[in-house]
């Protein structure tokens, strides 16, 4: 049942085969089985999941059900679920029960998903291996001494190990696509404000979005249609007409045509990773793609400036953490600065208060126009690029990394290199485009991500390519060793 | 960045830290700022900051309630509370 993609067990609840008690308590075993080793949930909700299964069933019954109605899934531990904890991988939040519920988590609802649990994620959504989270590191399930990426990487691995047929994500600086390539599967951050931001704890406000992962282009098509649309809630949302992002699926290639920065294959790309990437595109190719090398010039300034904007958003985000109307607080406070700095020092690791410090100095009286001002500048220039580029070309096709998944430990110590992890997935968010990380092909027994870049709003086309390329392999249909199960 | 700066930032930040923690935090601090220093190589005089990717406004919204008043709801999961009210130590003598 794990092996089946979200179409065909919406076939096995619809024709009776399964119910969708049956099918959640199926997926409760195996994240019973596999999460110790894996450390992909912080909390599994047995008890919502088969009271939903149960509601679900009775819907499917009735013959009210829609195509995801029982079908379980896993939420990143970033969005708020009410009455089940919302830890944002924080010691800060580890006693926060959320009071309502983000869109993304009522919309889920809406259409008869199942909750089987919140996924394991770097702090605050800080991070890229996972190793940031108050509940200790996630394993990749291709290779338990590899990290899964981040920030998503408990959504990723539990995706990857089958623990859930499809989880959500979010993704700030490339949180759901590195996770994605390294844990090979499917990973979709669309276009900024496409999906709305309401209760999803805010990181740095102008690049978050909420996306799915899953294990093909198609399933995470059906979820984009579940979690996309307005909301007024969102001051940020976009108000575009509802779209059926499975529609185009099916569309010929013939004819598109495809982008090749030059700066993304240039020095700091393995060598092993840029061989798969090359039998990549000419199996596009093969499907009536052309390809045209085109420049991105600004993209070397994508990492330096986000390392700006994003600390300064989130300096400012984070300072409702005061350990006064919910999350940590220290004990005996002396006075009230007291009780601010030590709920603060207490209840934030170390790389999330590296982030606040950085902020707070980019925005400090002084420093804003040398360091904010001047990043959002630059900013333009790196949107301008793709504005450009989407002039010759219909996609964009990159690594998603440079690497496979690196080693546990390997990186921590080092911000700066692991912040170049995400070298070629920050200037997506800078830019508010959508992309997608799809598996294409492995090193070393390690999955290596394809990236593709897509315009303002075309999810679809994006969604196309990525099917079309799935149709014609079949990386999709290989588990990790010892979860194939 | 020196060490009296970081101390400043952290007060700024509210977030005290330990005497053996600063060295550290002000190593990667340092390190996180020369970096971003690749940002000057660029000039930037005539361009103008971009501070949504799609250009967008904020969406305004008429002047009327929209929530209701769910404080009992919202305080069940504050540190400390009495009578409806937040505690916080102590503020005015």
């Amino acid at each position: 049942m794990h092996n089946k993609s979200l179409s065909e067990l919406s076939l096995l609840l619809r024709q009776r085969e399964c119910s969708s008690v049956e099918m959640t308590r199926y997926f409760l075993d195996r994240i019973e089985n596999d999460n110790r080793l894996l450390n992909s949930f912080i909390t599994v909700t047995p008890d919502v999941a088969l009271r939903q299964a149960k509601v679900a069933d009775e819907r499917i019954q009735s013959g009210n059900a829609e195509t995801l109605t029982g079908i379980p899934l896993a939420h990143k531990d970033i969005f708020c679920t009410q009455g089940v904890k919302t830890s944002c991988g924080s010691k800060m939040l580890d006693n926060f029960i959320a009071p309502y519920n983000a869109t993304v988590v009522e919309k889920c609802q809406a259409a008869g998903m199942i909750m089987l649990g919140k996924t394991n994620m770097d702090e605050f959504a800080m991070g890229s291996s996972n190793e940031t989270s108050y509940y200790g590191p996630v394993k990749n399930p291709w290779d338990t001494k590899t990290v899964p990426g981040g920030s998503s990487g408990g959504s990723a691995a539990a995706v990857s190990a089958r623990l859930t047929p499809i989880a959500t994500g979010t993704d700030t600086g490339g949180s759901i696509r590195q996770p994605a390539a390294f844990c090979g599967i499917t990973g979709l951050k669309p276009t900024y404000g496409l999906v709305s931001r309401y209760g999803m704890i805010a990181f740095a406000s102008s690049l978050d979005q909420g996306g799915p992962l899953g294990h093909s282009a198609e399933d995470v098509a059906l979820l984009l249609n579940v979690i996309a649309g307005f909301d007024a809630r969102d001051s940020t949302s976009l108000n575009h007409p509802k779209e059926d992002y499975t529609k185009h699926l099916n569309d010929n290639l013939a004819g598109l045509k495809i982008g090749l920065p030059k700066e993304y294959f240039s020095e700091g790309l393995d060598p092993e990773v840029f061989k798969v990437l090359e039998a990549a595109r000419s199996e596009l190719e093969k499907a009536g793609a052309t390809l045209h090398e085109i420049h991105l010039p600004h993209t070397e300034l994508a990492v330096p400036i986000y390392y700006i904007i994003a600390p300064a958003e989130c300096s400012s985000n984070l300072s409702r953490y005061d350990g006064v109307r919910f999350g940590h607080r220290c004990n005996n406070p002396s006075d009230l600065t007291d009780l601010y700095k030590r709920s603060r020092a207490e209840g934030f690791g170390a790389e999330v208060k590296r982030r606040i410090m950085i902020g707070t100095y980019a925005l400090s009286a002084g420093y804003y126009d040398a360091y904010y001002l001047k990043a959002q500048k630059i900013r333009r220039l790196i949107r301008d690029d793709f504005v450009a580029a989407f002039k010759q070309v219909d996609v964009i096709l990159g690594p998603t990394t440079a690497t496979t998944a690196f080693k546990i430990d390997e990186k921590v110590d080092d911000p700066i290199a692991m912040y170049l992890s995400d070298i070629y997935t920050i200037s997506v968010n800078l830019a508010g485009l959508p992309a997608i990380s799809i598996p294409a092909g492995f090193v070393n027994q390690q999955p290596v991500g394809l990236q593709l870049i897509g315009n303002y709003l075309n999810e679809a086309q994006l969604l196309n390519v990525a099917h079309q390329y799935q149709q014609r392999t079949d990386w999709l249909m290989q588990n990790p060793l010892g979860i194939a199960g | 960045m020196s060490l009296p700066k970081v101390e400043n930032m952290a007060h700024l930040a509210r977030i005290s830290l330990s005497e053996q923690d600063i060295p550290l935090y002000t190593h990667h601090l340092s390190d996180i700022l020369s970096f971003v220093e690749k940002m000057n190589s660029v000039d930037t005089s005539n361009i103008t900051p971009l501070a949504h990717p799609l250009d967008m406004v904020a969406r305004l919204r008429p002047d009327i309630i929209s929530e209701t008043n769910q404080r009992d709801h919202f305080q069940t999961i504050a540190p400390q509370i009495e009578a409806g009210l937040y505690l916080v130590p102590k503020v005015i003598e």
